[in-house]
């Protein structure tokens, strides 16, 4: 790259007109305010747009490192799923469609599952690619999100789902659809475990994708102006002839519906995530015994730092969902304060 | 009027007209004459209903005079007692449900229901719930629950309904939180698609220890409709997205996406609607005996792994 193609020819094109089609993505224009924006800028600034804080849609790889820490995460392998069941053809067909997309992002399919570190505490990710077929839900993405799951459930780390999809893959007819009840059962089975399963719903959430996994998380985030609904716009408006907010069906929109928590700035994801994590999974609690258990203790002893001891203890992964242990360990320890660890202990083993 | 039953309805009115001159004229025989066209609607039907194309198993999916929920009810149910009501917001006709007895066992019964007369199509919505009645249907999975009660589902709506206040009441997560509730409850659970079964609409009551589809019933991810307006990028497209879809009865049971296949009468379900039902009773309680037969908690993680199996072995 040079000073002409960084600088003179988007100068050229916007003077001619064509800033369409910019070759190299020099320069972006923001689809909100349609400020121009240096490609670099745009990528040092999250793809959000330093003129009106608009949150575009930022490529999967840079979206896994903005949210884990040091941009440190190493990807999980996937299954091979059965491709194109159906032999589906619309005007293309659907292999081809596959083929163009892969070719397009030099990814298999629409999801990424990777595990690192957010706040200290190893996490889970499983993050869509949009730019691969709209980020649409087919049996490799389910796969991606029951294999993610499973990863949570046995590493005991917490679950993180970012979608980012219009909904199913038609081209995978009820296959598609049978992904919502697949990915049910899988995040269900995290939070079974004790787990944290956060939800970050990102630009755009719809259709089969919003009604099923992405909506029964422990936590929902959003990033801002995101689209999340269930029903199409257009559809609706097709539906009942009517206007509509125009917040509808917006991040902003969600939370006031109750059906989001938070609304959390890109720049700030990393570090609130990482708190939220820390706090679920009882991170920084002094680990004396207080909650009754040895385990804990025991490896806090072992453990150097602050941060080290949270991340590998075991026990305290243990501890996440044991409110309910550590009320009972307490009650034990009333009762006979001279056995005071033993009876954690007992309480602790039994749970499991 | 299915276009594909043309020649059969000509045949039926000529009948109708037929017995009309002849109790007019009582020294005409006409039964020689009847049989013969009896016969041929027989030969017609078994000729078309053998080879209709996957648009025309749409269009018999759908058709007004196919047996409806409250049809089955009617007939299936003993004491059956409508019960109503979210408890958050309102009550949803569109998916209605209740407690009754089936085959002498209590049962919950629930499912979506269109109507037939422009006021009760009105009334229920045409079958598309919104977040009421997927609330209603987790309320009635867990009563089911309580009280140790086999659920059975019957799937017909053409979707969950697209409005300004589902989506503002959460649309989303009614659905979502509908389906983790069918694999949550822990007690047997049948689901038969008796007509349309559209989407997340459909599958929200559906993800069910056995799933049936009538014979001529469809399961889609979208409608035809849409998926053309989408792909083809115009609805006129719909044909073709009914077989590129593979929403056919047998379709899903080759994708091992259903259990199993409930035979219609010859000429669908709305022409002999008390078979078509006495059918799928016979279904649910065979497949209900088996059910009961299993430990409970056998019966959840078979559940949760027929699911995640499909697709795997394709
Ligand atoms: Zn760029
Ligand atoms: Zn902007």
């Amino acid at each position: 790259m040079n000073w002409i193609s960084n600088y003179i020819r988007p100068k050229i094109q916007s003077i001619v007109g064509e800033q369409k089609d910019v070759p190299d993505n020099l320069w972006h224009k923001c689809p909100e305010c349609d400020g121009m924006i240096f490609h670099r800028e745009l990528q040092e600034n999250m793809h959000v747009c330093h003129h009106c804080n608009y949150h575009m849609i930022i490529p999967v790889l840079d979206r896994l490192d903005i949210l884990f820490d040091g941009a440190t995460w190493t990807r999980v392998s996937l299954p091979a799923v059965a491709e194109d069941p159906l032999k589906f053809k619309d005007k293309k067909k659907y292999t081809d469609r596959l083929k163009d997309s892969r070719t397009k992002t030099k990814e298999k399919d629409a999801i990424i599952v990777a595990e690192g570190r957010i706040g200290g505490v190893h996490t889970i990710v499983a993050a869509f690619n949009f730019k691969f077929m709209g980020g649409s839900m087919g049996a490799a993405v389910g796969e991606g999100i029951v294999t993610a799951a499973e990863l949570a459930v046995s590493k005991k780390a917490p679950l993180i789902i970012v979608p980012a999809s219009g909904g199913a893959r038609m081209q995978e007819g009820a296959l598609s659809l049978m992904q919502m009840p697949r990915t049910i059962i899988a995040t269900k089975r995290v939070k079974e475990a004790g787990l944290p399963y956060l939800v970050l719903l990102t630009h755009p959430t719809t259709g089969g994708v919003s009604a099923s996994f992405a909506m029964v998380g422990d936590i929902h985030l959003a990033e801002p102006g995101a689209t999340i609904g269930f029903a199409g716009k257009r559809v609706i408006q097709e539906t009942i002839r009517e206007e509509l907010p125009d917040d509808f069906q917006t991040s902003e929109y969600l939370v006031e519906h109750g059906m989001v928590d938070r609304v959390v700035e890109r720049k700030n994801l990393n570090s609130e995530i990482g708190t939220i994590l820390s706090i679920l999974t009882k991170q920084d609690e002094p680990a004396e015994s207080e909650s009754g258990n040895t385990k804990a203790s025991a490896s806090t002893t072992k453990s150097k730092g602050k941060k080290t001891k949270s991340k590998k203890s075991k026990g305290e992964t243990g501890n996440v969902k044991n409110f309910e242990t550590a009320q009972k360990a307490k009650q034990i320890k009333k009762a006979s304060s001279a056995a005071k660890p033993k009876a954690g202990q007992r309480v602790a083993s039994a749970r499991k | 009027m299915l276009d594909f039953e043309k020649p059969v309805l000509e045949l039926e009115n000529k009948i109708v007209e037929l017995r009309k001159v002849s109790s007019n004229d009582s020294g005409m025989n006409i039964s020689e004459e009847i049989d013969r066209m009896q016969n041929k609607i027989q030969r017609l039907l078994v000729s078309t209903y053998s080879k209709l194309t996957p648009a025309q198993r749409v269009k018999v999916a759908r058709h007004p005079q196919r047996p409806h929920f409250k049809d089955y009810v009617e007939q299936m149910i003993e004491d059956f007692t409508p019960l109503a009501g979210d408890r958050q917001f309102g009550e949803d006709e569109a998916l209605i449900g209740g407690i009754g007895r089936f085959e002498g066992q209590s049962v919950v019964i629930m499912g979506h229901e269109k109507g037939r007369e422009t006021n009760e199509r009105i009334r229920h919505n045409f079958g598309m719930a919104r977040p009421e009645g997927y609330r209603k249907a987790q309320r009635l999975m867990r009563m089911a629950e309580q009280f140790d009660l086999p659920i059975i589902s019957l799937v017909d709506t053409a979707g969950a309904y697209p409005g300004l206040g589902a989506e503002e009441r959460g649309q989303s997560e009614a659905i979502a939180r509908s389906i983790e509730t069918c694999l949550s409850v822990e007690t047997p659970f049948i689901s038969v698609i008796i007509g349309e079964g559209g989407s997340g609409g459909a599958i929200a009551i559906a993800a069910a220890d056995k799933v049936f589809m009538l014979e001529h019933s469809v399961y889609s991810v979208i409608s035809p409709e849409g998926c053309a307006s989408i792909l083809w990028r115009s609805a006129d497209y719909a044909q073709d997205a009914s077989s590129a879809l593979k929403l056919t009865s047998e379709d899903m049971l080759k994708l091992g996406l259903i259990d199993d296949i409930i035979k219609e009468p010859m000429g669908g379900a709305h022409r002999q609607a008390e078979k078509t039902i006495k059918r799928t009773q016979t279904k649910i309680l065979e497949s209900l005996r088996e059910l009961k037969a299993l430990p409970r908690d056998k019966l959840l993680e078979q559940r949760e792994q027929k699911f995640l199996d499909m697709g795997r072995n394709l």
